[in-house]
């Protein structure tokens, strides 16, 4: 903190040098100015900035902060009255008896199985998606294919799943009526396991893919156009051109996007599998997160299911730090 | 005319590469038809016979024609209900949580604020990890918050990509010498952010609010936790109940007064479909406006990325 110059700190990255707030003489003078200036003051001088960030910190106190204090009844015996921090203490007994459950490896592996058949369908084609997007040259169908592609964003999970229930159904629904009107035999999709993965990661793509386009649309128009020109000179085909001109080209948006979401990988959609349970389909149904929501809230064993979100969350974090180590090794594009 | 042949035969030249444009139509063309298609299928199914959704001769414009799903629809208590539940939590959520987001958002873009880095790097912490499910809940009920308005506003106000997008977006739009004039002319931060930088910040401020009327509207699971009084429901728990629950004939009579089980059945389904179209057309009459400003805010945000 001590010795630099104070404006070197607080110029904003955004604008050029020279555009706002003159270059020398009026910094001269703030610099020399606030050299040397305790903290104090100069948190006295920031008091009003420190009321306007006081609620927010307050909410991430509050909501954020204390639920991570209260993580402990995970290794308590949870009672009401006595709270996060009076419960008695029972250490790993919570974890022992997760890892030694019959479902333990049943919800594990839904779990992963679920996330990795969701992030390999889903992660790539928003890519493709904008690719040729990119390429339309036409600025009114671009306009409609965004928009399409887009609209299915602000349906909520709510109604996608109902959808799925309508269009699945077993005697009415279209896609049933279609199999049977191409001969088949009609499939009760949500009452059967093997259906579960193809229907959640199909309606995934049908409500996701449009939108993350939106990104990798912003990070294809920020290449130089001269990139392309240049391209085209020396006679690259649109292939070509796509492959060596656009993907380098958002190479890092993709990493760092690949990074976030191997990071919530176990967190994915997981409001969406709930809706989309059924009695009959929880054998690949079950994932740890529903698991947590039926044995913590709908039967009240709060300690236990908060050892098993706990577990839930340690393996998301250690993923993300694995896979931002990985990437920042191989290619210097990284979160943090 | 001239203009449109032009644009016409540059286009063909775009695409003269067969293979490319076999691949764009084919992708491109099923992407746009499987979005498009299911969503025109679920409006004309709302207006048809349900004798006919039923036995699969709807498919490309409505079968005989009723409004009587949309009529028992209106005449649900629970559906209304719901809907003024929902536009409650919703306006009283995007109030707060935009004050929250823009006045956090502020502090945070001003570098001569100290304790910034370290503001910062608490809140983006708890992106990566939080207390989960269970702990968020207890502390709810410790709250006192259950079965009150105050579940469906608070927990969820503040999202750390929002305070990211604020502050880069202050960061490059308010300019420094903007300030340094005004404490020269004896104005305090504070009168500095309500007088200059909140009218300067009008396309945030309309992103933030579309971006958090979408999410609260959407928005089921906390009112599944957090709310047990069923008169209390957003419009997405009802419509769950009756889409995935199946609860139509639990739901204010919505088909009791059909005689035979299989006719319940049939409305029922006609129902859902007029249910899907009933909740998805507000978001749907503001989505012109809402794909700009979405569009905008993940671009700012995607900026400094």
């Amino acid at each position: 903190m001590a010795g630099r110059p104070h404006l070197l700190r607080r110029r904003p990255a955004g604008p050029p040098a020279g555009r706002a707030g003159g270059i020398a003489p009026p910094g001269a003078r703030v610099v020399v100015e606030r050299r040397g200036v305790g903290l104090a003051a100069r948190m006295w001088r920031a008091r009003h900035l420190y009321l306007l960030l006081a609620p927010t910190v307050v909410y991430f106190a509050v909501f954020k902060y204390w639920p991570m204090y209260g993580v402990q009844i995970a290794f308590r015996d949870y009672q009401a009255d006595a709270g996060f921090l009076h419960s008695p203490w029972v250490g790993l007994a919570h974890f022992q008896r997760f890892f030694n459950s019959h479902q333990f490896w049943d919800l594990l592996s839904n779990t992963i199985w679920l996330a990795l058949f969701n992030l390999l369908v889903v992660f790539p084609v928003p890519i493709v998606l904008a690719l040729i997007v990119n390429q339309l040259r036409l600025g009114r169908f671009r306009r409609f294919a965004q928009t399409v592609l887009y609209a299915p964003n602000f349906i909520s999970t709510v109604v996608i799943v109902g959808m799925l229930y309508v269009f699945l159904a077993p005697r009415s629904g279209l896609v049933n009526n279609l199999i049977v009107f191409m001969g088949g035999d009609p499939i009760f999709f949500m009452a059967e396991s093997e259906w579960f993965r193809p229907v959640y990661v199909g309606s995934s793509l049908w409500q996701e893919a449009g939108f993350s386009m939106v990104i990798y649309l912003a990070a294809l128009a920020a290449i130089d156009p001269s990139l392309h020109e240049a391209a085209k000179m020396d006679g690259a085909t649109r292939w070509q051109r796509i492959r060596h001109v656009d993907l380098p080209g958002i190479s890092s948006t993709i990493s760092v996007l690949f990074i976030l979401s191997i990071g919530n990988l176990l967190n994915i959609g997981f409001e969406k599998a709930l809706l989309m349970q059924t009695p009959l389909n929880k054998d690949t149904s079950q994932i740890i997160q529903t698991y947590v929501y039926e044995v913590g809230l709908l039967q009240a064993q709060f300690s236990f299911s908060a050892a098993v979100g706990l577990f839930n969350s340690l393996i998301n974090m250690t993923l993300l730090l694995v896979f931002n180590h990985v990437a920042r090794r191989a290619r210097q594009a990284s979160l943090f | 005319m001239e203009q449109r042949h032009t644009t016409l035969r540059s286009f063909r030249r775009k695409l003269s590469d067969p293979l490319f444009n076999a691949v764009t139509v084919l992708v491109l063309g099923g992407a746009l038809v499987a979005i498009i298609y299911p969503l025109y299928f679920i409006l004309i199914a709302s207006v048809s016979e349900p004798d006919q959704v039923y036995e699969g001769n709807v498919w490309l414009a409505p079968a005989g024609f009723t409004l009587d799903g949309y009529e028992r629809i209106v005449s649900d208590p629970a559906v209304w209900r719901g809907l003024m539940n929902s536009l409650l939590y919703t306006g009283l959520a995007v109030t707060i949580s935009v004050c929250l987001v823009l006045t956090a958002g502020y502090a945070l873009s001003r570098r001569d604020m100290p304790g910034r880095s370290m503001f910062m790097l608490l809140f983006l912490a708890t992106m990566f990890y939080d207390g989960g499910m269970i702990p968020r809940y207890l502390v709810v009920r410790d709250l006192g918050m259950l079965d009150s308005i105050w579940a469906m506003v608070l927990p969820n106000a503040v999202a750390v990509w929002n305070l990211i997008i604020a502050r880069v977006y202050f960061e490059s739009n308010i300019p420094g010498s903007l300030r340094e004039a005004a404490h020269m002319d004896g104005a305090s931060d504070l009168r500095f952010f309500f007088r200059i930088v909140l009218p300067m910040s009008k396309p945030l401020i309309a992103v933030m609010i579309m971006i958090h009327m979408v999410w609260n509207w959407n928005a089921f699971f906390d009112a599944l936790i957090f709310l047990t009084d069923d008169s209390k429901y957003p419009l997405q728990l009802v419509l769950r109940n009756i889409l995935v629950q199946n609860e139509v004939s639990t739901t204010g009579n919505l088909v009791g007064d059909l005689a035979s089980y299989a006719e319940q059945q049939k409305v029922a389904e006609l129902i859902k479909y007029g249910m899907i179209v009933f909740a998805s057309l507000p978001m749907l009459l503001l989505f012109p406006f809402l794909q700009k400003y979405f569009t905008k805010g993940m671009l700012i945000g995607a900026v400094k990325n």
